[in-house]
């Protein structure tokens, strides 16, 4: 055991080495904070394996095994199968993966794990490429944005994480924001509760990648809110609920302008973005009434 | 009291994890392997066997969730074979690296391309490097047996390393043969309940497994994994004569046959020994000095036994149940080539048994009529068709 000076107030030490205002940093904070020290956790190589720590250090006060890359809904499958084999049915088992590791390389055992019904917690905090290993696109960046591997700007839209885990008919599943710490703590508890797997999208900005000054990383957030560029909605057993519904979206422009990735996008681009968002308002409002 | 079941290779395997009392089961199934995953399925169904089984929709899944749900404290069963053990392979060194003493049937069977459902050794060889104790299996009662002791094996404190029993696919997965199986007090008794001895995923007392390792500590972690493997082979035999006076059968990392006075002898692995011997006997009633060399444990590698073993010999045939493309020789040559290294006897590589062909007496015979002539041509595809140069050969049309 390891003497520990000042003790952290919550599960993530002090002085962990992400980025100057990480997005990630404030969901796993809050995440772990909700959970509380009867957690499991499966990270995989990315920006959150920081928290794994380095040699014969961690960055946090639970359990866990840092997996590959392809494989996090697995590992916490197995661990739910040998806590229940052992009459353990408190523990909660959490996957906390990027947006890499859950809608590209992880999507078929996160697709696994869902359909089996395990009961685990998977969260994807979404920044929207490749960040850890430096800025390259992923199948979550956003039409038009620039990464390295998307140099002139992305061709195609994103995948939509919220609708393939709702197509498995999942118990519980949350889109949320640093933007909105409330709302994304409210959605831990209830995903935490979830007799079943339960997935939570989460936005984590990156000043980084996103290139943008790190004192706007919640300021970029709520106008992605604003905007409609991001969602608040959740779907809990079949019921979806719109967490932020305006009376109508805020410009796309200011949303996209705010960030250096979007800086070469076309007027013809923005609109179709600003479009594609308003008509994918007017459906999740339309799936509400239902 | 023990008593004798018919059982071809997959139920044996079956039956030896269920006597295990693994808490966990998550298997794929794939051809020939495929009863297996079955098996264990209809066991936890009926409540035979009180484990939670995973459903999983790849191998790649099937090891991952093997390795957490062993690191929380239970035994977890998966098998496997050819691509299904390819796609694993990632995994596999996870398992190792973390010191999980998952024990895993493989049935042997070629990897692609091209396309074969059949045996050879390709997809364990391609693995034998992940840091996994392999044992061969020559017929079913060594599936059952050699399951049994990997359990007591891996799981020991010196070696904490994960092993593989590999059984030919279709030869023994697939063949009905008579076995005797212990009482399951007996077994309890010998493998006892599972005690974690090292790395543990338990709330209680958090500890972060696998994070990011520095340079300064990497070869340190190899060396403790190769002490594992060290220790192993002293496990091996402790494990193997503790076997023996509970279950009265005799089991060793290798096994001579007629090799005391030998002359001229074939080193193999996993079903095609049990053939090996009988041609052994033949030679020997036409007064030949034959002798067969059957390696149990390719991982370790028992060099000190096979050198032992060889030393009298004048001639020594290896045959490899795969290719080895681009190597002097294929893998079991590599290792027996590396131990007799100092002797300077002759030791002649056979390729046979490739993507299902069998691997009958006369194959041995083949190998025996050629090493008593061979001046140091290796390796030698033995069975080789005449056709091997144009078969398949596609014309170009420009």
């Amino acid at each position: 055991m390891y003497k520990v000076v000042n003790e952290a107030k919550g599960m993530v030490a002090h002085g962990v080495s992400a980025c100057a205002g990480c997005g990630l940093e404030l969901v796993i904070r809050n995440v772990l904070d909700v959970l509380g020290s009867d957690t499991l956790i499966v990270i995989p190589p990315g920006c959150s394996a920081l928290f794994c720590g380095f040699g014969r250090e961690t960055g946090m006060k639970i359990g866990g095994f840092q997996g590959n890359l392809e494989n996090t809904a697995a590992y916490c499958a197995g661990i739910r199968a040998g806590l229940t084999a052992q009459g353990n049915d408190h523990t909660t088992v959490l996957g906390f993966a990027g947006d890499g590791g859950t809608v590209d390389i992880g999507i078929q055992s996160l697709s696994g794990m869902i359909e089996r019904g395990d009961r685990v917690l998977y969260i994807c905090y979404d920044n929207e490429a490749y960040m850890n290993t430096g800025i390259q696109g992923s199948s979550s960046t956003p039409l038009g944005a620039s990464t390295t591997t998307t140099p002139g700007g992305k061709r195609t839209r994103r995948k939509d994480l919220m609708q393939i885990v709702i197509a498995h008919d999942i118990p519980y599943a949350a889109a949320a924001s640093v933007a909105n710490i409330p709302d994304l703590r409210k959605k831990v508890q209830k995903a935490k509760d979830t007799d079943g797997p339960s997935v939570l999208h989460i936005h984590a900005p990156c000043p980084t990648g996103w290139a943008y000054p790190p004192a706007k990383s919640i300021e970029v957030c709520r106008k992605a809110i604003q905007s409609g560029a991001w969602m608040l909605y959740e779907y809990d057993h079949g019921k979806y609920t719109v967490n932020y519904k305006p009376k109508e979206l805020s410009p796309m422009e200011d949303y996209l302008m705010s960030q250096g990735r979007f800086r070469g996008i076309s007027a013809e681009e923005t609109g179709r973005i600003q479009e594609a968002a308003a008509l994918r308002y007017q459906k999740l409002l339309s799936l509400e009434m239902n | 009291m023990a008593r004798y079941k018919m059982l071809d290779g997959n139920a044996a395997a079956v039956e030896a994890i269920a006597m295990a009392k693994v808490g966990v089961i998550s298997a794929y199934p794939i051809t020939p392997q495929s009863s297996v995953a079955e098996k264990l399925s209809e066991l936890v169904d009926k409540g035979t066997l009180k484990a939670n089984y995973i459903r999983v929709e790849s191998e790649h899944t099937a090891m991952s969730a093997a390795i957490t749900a062993q690191l929380t404290g239970v035994r977890a069963a998966t098998a496997t074979s050819s691509v299904g053990l390819a796609l694993m392979t990632e995994v596999l060194g996870m398992a190792s690296g973390c010191r999980v003493p998952i024990v895993m049937p493989v049935v042997n069977r070629a990897l692609a391309a091209p396309w074969s459902l059949w045996c050879d050794h390709q997809d364990t060889m391609t693995v034998r490097d992940t840091g996994w104790l392999q044992f061969y299996c020559e017929n079913v009662q060594d599936v059952f047996d050699l399951t049994i002791a990997a359990y007591r094996i891996a799981e020991d404190k010196r070696v904490q390393t994960p092993a593989m029993v590999a059984l030919d696919g279709f030869f023994l997965s697939h063949s009905m043969q008579k076995l005797l199986i212990p009482e399951q007090a007996e077994i309890d008794a010998f493998i006892g309940p599972y005690i974690p001895k090292n790395l543990r995923l338990d709330p209680k007392d958090p500890v972060i497994i696998n994070n990011l390792t520095p340079s300064d500590e990497m070869t340190e972690m190899r060396w403790q994994q190769m002490m594992g493997m060290k220790n192993a082979e002293t496990v091996i035999d402790e494990v193997f004569q503790e076997f023996e006076k509970t279950f009265g059968r005799r089991h060793s990392a290798v096994e001579g046959y007629c090799m005391e006075d030998a002359e001229e002898a074939v080193v193999s692995l996993g079903s095609m020994s049990g053939t090996a011997k009988y041609v052994v006997d033949q030679l020997r009633a036409q007064g030949r000095k034959a002798g067969a060399l059957k390696v149990v444990s390719f991982r370790p590698f028992p060099y000190q036994k096979v050198r032992e073993a060889l030393e009298n010999t004048r001639k020594i045939a290896v045959i490899d149940r795969t290719a080895g493309l681009g190597g002097q020789g294929a893998p079991l040559w590599t290792e027996t080539a590396a131990a007799m290294k100092d002797s300077g006897k002759p030791v002649i590589n056979y390729i046979a048994g490739l993507g299902g062909r069998d691997i009958s007496m006369y194959t041995i015979e083949n190998i025996f009529a050629d090493l008593a002539e061979n001046n140091g041509s290796s390796p030698v595809w033995i069975d080789l068709k005449e056709n091997a140069e144009n078969l398949r050969q596609v014309e170009m049309y420009v």
